[in-house]
């Protein structure tokens, strides 16, 4: 009897044995290797993350800000801050359990090296001893930041202080904030202490610079300002408001005033000089809604700033005026109170418009991307985000803010530097009056006489006591000056 | 012709010793960015073992089949590259185990030089084999690791008896199926619808079947059980022809498992966890799942060799049973397919030896080895990929274990002897042939 066809089935069967391994490879490598690779319960993915080193995250005078330790337990590498808190909202956090937060997150690729630019560099490396990270070097300078967290102090508020030409954030501080080290350890310590940080009421692991919205006050009338402008309504010169002590809203007793019930009038110029209620909101309601959200939003709002970092905040003007609320919700838009709220950060991008001929730049942390070597892989492409008004426009009301902080009566005077043409404008935007509180604001613009503003600001002061149109000059003035002088120091500085 | 064989094995050796020494100087790159400081001596340690199996070769059976060194040694070389990188402190016993295989597969070749010369050992075969299962039984030297008491411990070395208790049993069932194959070969039995031989003849086979299922089972190690069944069904339809045989055969393993599927929790464990492993991710079906992951991980190019994250105690026997894992993880579709092509090779060449042979106990002999070569790398890797439940065995020649390199050196070994002992016999037979007519002349 012949046992060569038993072996050559048997062959057939093993062959066919093996084929079916090969099919189910392919399945499990090649068909559902995706979708295997991102279920939840796969953890492979961080755990690479967490055992390669990160880049650097570096501030703009070389300062590192984030850089990676080597374990000697648990993952291979963890983060360290060592500026601590002073960055702390910017860099964010870099947790196994926790997530990433700030720069971390939305340069994540970048710092892992997982970026077409740095693999392309290690593959013509790929026999020298180094790491492909990538170095994110920030526009943000430590010497601004900390002249705005010493001007604060421990008030609740924020600053934001930004390269109107460019749109790059030179300092962006909130109080409360938080340490990034102790929420970095990837154990139960960081998960309780996250806990603890997200029960606080104050809430200090969200960035209010960017992330949280607040009446703007009378900041938002240099809105309501170039907006009237850009529709022709207003020049410097006409109309001539009536000196008045009241504006008249529909279907209530409770008309609009000014602060402290004074009386005021005049030119766009008059108007803006001491902040006069009644005249922006005859201004605003004679805009119509139409033109005054159109206005709002050529400057951003209603939309979210596209900065570099995770999850901004909205700011908000109101798009529906029923004709049944009568002029009131419009009137108190126009002085930003009623239902207009904005970020520290877009009142600081409203004032870079004025301050940039009308442009606004997308705000932006990240300058610059290097590899191992300090090879620039990556830069930050500067663009428009929006444009606001025409240069014209902006050139009228930029002239205005000068007046505010140099004119007789000026709200602003506190803002005022020798040898440096400053604008500004002040908000104080009422929060309730038993007790009478407020949340005291300032924007302004610095540079040169005559030349282009080298940088834009806002500072918001959060539920000051009192409410009179003083707050803003006294309370946020002085700060939103320290941070101006520090970075004309900056810039001065090369 | 033998020259010819011997030379295309040197060259498939060399080509094999590059892709690995490029291998190991790879997965060093990829772990710490720098060459191996050991290269030197590695190269050598690697030539030098092949080159000694190789002159063996060329002394002791010149005219063998050129192809089951070279696959053999690339499957090993490769298996060591991955346990360096997997557990570095594995590695130097790895190689010591790989010199040992080696001294194996020469010391069978010297001392086999004629396969028949084996049928003569059945019984001592059958009892050596069965002897050899049941040691791990013992009190004394008998060791229960990871829930399978499968280890003796003999000194410093635990050893896995079963490996050589596999080739005992390849040989006891090839020269007793030889004997009996006439009578199994006649159904008779049952009488009205003969589909068996008589059982009297079938006696002795089944009890040591049985015999070797018990043990198996009380040692709980499924994937022998499964492999040494397997060995049995397969020789048995290969020595008759009969169909009933194989379906008889599955039935009755159907119905074995069935039985310990009702019996044994850890069965019930590993069948639930090859049904839906997604059920406990975190439990039973933790160690497929994360065989998935590391293969999907891997997709068709792979992570890199010495890239993977397997190695951070990620997957459980990473350099045992689940190195084919880990190997899909770090080369990818195209690697995992690789090693299942050097397996159908190593089968293909088995099976080829096995038609080439004259006598019927070399045939089923070759046709057993080759068997146990194929269908244990079939279950380990049907079991990593779901394919089939998932049962411990090691793959073989790749990873970690000195008792399975060394017999599966010495498996080899039978192969390439086979291989020469047929090609010889048809040159005898040539020259037998061409005596005559040069006689006639």
């Amino acid at each position: 009897m012949n046992m060569d066809r038993q072996i050559r089935r048997l062959g057939l069967a093993l062959a066919a044995c093996f084929t079916v391994l090969a099919a189910q490879l392919g399945y499990i490598q090649l068909i559902a290797a995706d979708r295997l690779n991102s279920r939840p319960d796969n953890t492979r993915q961080q755990q690479r993350n967490f055992n390669r080193p990160r880049g650097q995250i570096v501030a703009a005078d070389g300062t590192v800000l984030a850089f990676s330790v080597e374990n000697s337990s648990g993952f291979k590498y963890s983060r360290v801050y060592p500026e601590t808190d002073l960055f702390g909202p910017i860099t964010g956090f870099y947790s196994f359990t926790l997530g990433a937060s700030g720069v971390e997150r939305t340069y994540d690729e970048d710092l892992a090296g997982a970026i077409p630019e740095l693999d392309l560099a290690n593959l013509s490396d790929l026999f020298v001893d180094r790491e492909n990270t990538g170095n994110v070097h920030l526009t943000l300078h430590p010497e601004v930041q900390q002249a705005a967290r010493d001007a604060l102090g421990e008030r609740e508020g924020s600053v934001v202080a930004l390269d109107p030409r460019t749109g790059a954030i030179d300092a962006m501080w909130s109080f409360p904030t938080f340490d990034p080290n102790p929420l970095s350890t990837n154990d139960a310590a960081a998960t309780s202490l996250k806990e603890q940080l997200d029960a606080d009421p104050e809430n200090p692991l969200l960035f209010r610079a960017y992330r949280e919205i607040f009446f703007p006050g009378s900041t938002f009338k240099v809105v309501t300002a170039s907006t009237a402008v850009e529709t022709g309504q207003v020049t410097v010169d006409n109309p001539d408001y009536p000196p008045t002590s009241s504006f008249d809203i529909d279907f209530t007793e409770r008309d609009l005033r000014n602060f402290g019930g004074g009386t005021c009038g005049g030119t766009l110029y008059d108007l803006l000089r001491v902040s006069c209620n009644t005249g922006f909101a005859q201004m605003g309601t004679d805009l119509g809604p139409s033109a005054a959200v159109a206005g709002a939003e050529a400057y951003g709002f209603n939309d979210r700033p596209p900065i570099d970092l995770p999850a901004p905040a909205a700011s908000v003007f109101p798009t529906e005026f029923p004709d049944d609320q009568g002029n009131g919700p419009l009137a108190r838009a126009s002085i930003g109170q009623g239902d207009v709220s904005s970020t520290p950060l877009q009142m600081a991008l409203v004032t870079g418009a004025i301050a940039n001929g009308g442009a606004v730049m997308t705000p932006h942390v990240m300058d610059r991307v290097t590899d191992d070597e300090g090879d620039v892989v990556k830069r930050f492409d500067v663009e428009e985000w929006r444009r606001a008004t025409s240069p014209e426009t902006a050139g009228v009301v930029r002239r205005g803010m000068l007046d505010v902080v140099t004119g007789p009566r000026g709200t602003a005077r506190n803002l005022a530097i020798d040898g440096v043409e400053v604008g500004g404008k002040t908000g104080t935007a009422q929060l309730g009056t038993d007790p009478p509180r407020s949340h005291a604001w300032i924007i302004g613009f610095a540079g040169p006489p005559g030349q282009a503003a080298e940088v834009a600001v806002a500072v918001i002061v959060e539920g000051q006591p009192g409410a009179s149109e003083q707050t803003g000059g006294t309370v946020a003035a002085p700060i939103a000056r320290a941070v101006i002088e520090a970075v004309l120091r900056v810039r001065g500085g090369g | 012709m033998e020259r010819l064989r011997r030379n295309a094995e040197m060259v498939l050796l060399v080509m094999g010793g590059i892709v690995v020494a490029g291998a190991y100087a790879l997965v060093s790159l990829g772990s710490t960015a720098s060459l191996p400081a050991d290269i030197g001596p590695f190269l050598g340690l690697v030539f030098g073992l092949f080159l000694v199996a190789h002159l063996a070769v060329r002394r002791l059976a010149p005219g063998a089949d050129g192809t089951l060194l070279p696959l053999a040694g690339i499957l090993n070389g490769i298996g060591y590259v991955f346990i360096a990188r997997l557990r570095e402190d594995l590695a130097s016993r790895q190689a010591l185990w790989t010199a040992l295989g080696i001294v194996g597969f020469v010391a069978t070749l010297y001392l086999v030089r004629r396969p028949r010369d084996l049928e003569r050992y059945r019984y001592i075969a059958l009892f050596l084999g069965i002897g050899m299962m049941l040691l791990p039984l013992l009190p004394v030297v008998g060791r229960n690791i990871n829930g399978a008491r499968i280890w003796i411990r003999l000194g410093p070395v635990n050893f896995q008896p079963g490996e050589a208790a596999k080739l005992c049993l390849a040989v006891f069932f090839a020269a007793y199926l030889v004997e009996k194959r006439e009578l199994l070969a006649l159904a008779s039995w049952p009488k009205r619808f003969p589909i068996l031989p008589d059982p009297k003849h079938l006696g002795p086979v089944l009890a040591a079947w049985g015999v070797a299922v018990v043990v198996i089972v009380a040692e709980r190690d499924l994937g022998t059980a499964l492999l040494f069944f397997a060995l049995f069904i397969v020789l048995l339809w290969v020595a008759t022809g009969r169909w009933g045989y194989l379906a008889v055969g599955f039935t009755l393993f159907g119905l074995a498992a069935f039985v310990a599927w009702l019996i044994f929790s850890h069965v019930q464990v590993r069948v639930t966890a090859w049904l839906n492993p997604w059920s406990d991710p975190q439990g039973d079906g933790f160690q497929i799942i994360q065989g998935w992951y590391a293969l999907a991980d891997g997709g068709v190019g792979g992570r890199g060799l010495g890239l993977g994250i397997s190695g951070d105690g990620r997957l459980f026997a990473a350099e045992t049973d689940f190195i084919f894992a880990v190997i899909g993880e770090e080369l990818g579709l195209i690697g995992s397919i690789g090693i299942l092509v050097a397996f159908l090779l190593l089968i293909g060449s088995g099976l080829r030896i096995a038609a080439s042979q004259q006598g019927s106990f070399e045939k089923l002999l070759a046709t057993g080895l080759t068997t146990l070569l194929g269908v244990q790398a079939f279950i380990i890797i049907g079991g990593i990929t779901r394919v089939l439940p998932l049962t411990g065995v090691v793959l073989p020649f790749v990873s970690f274990g000195g008792s399975a390199l060394l017999a599966n050196y010495v498996l080899l070994a039978l192969l390439v002897r086979l291989s020469d002992d047929a090609h010889q016999r048809r040159r005898r037979q040539a020259r037998r042939g061409a005596v005559p007519v040069g006689a006639g002349r």
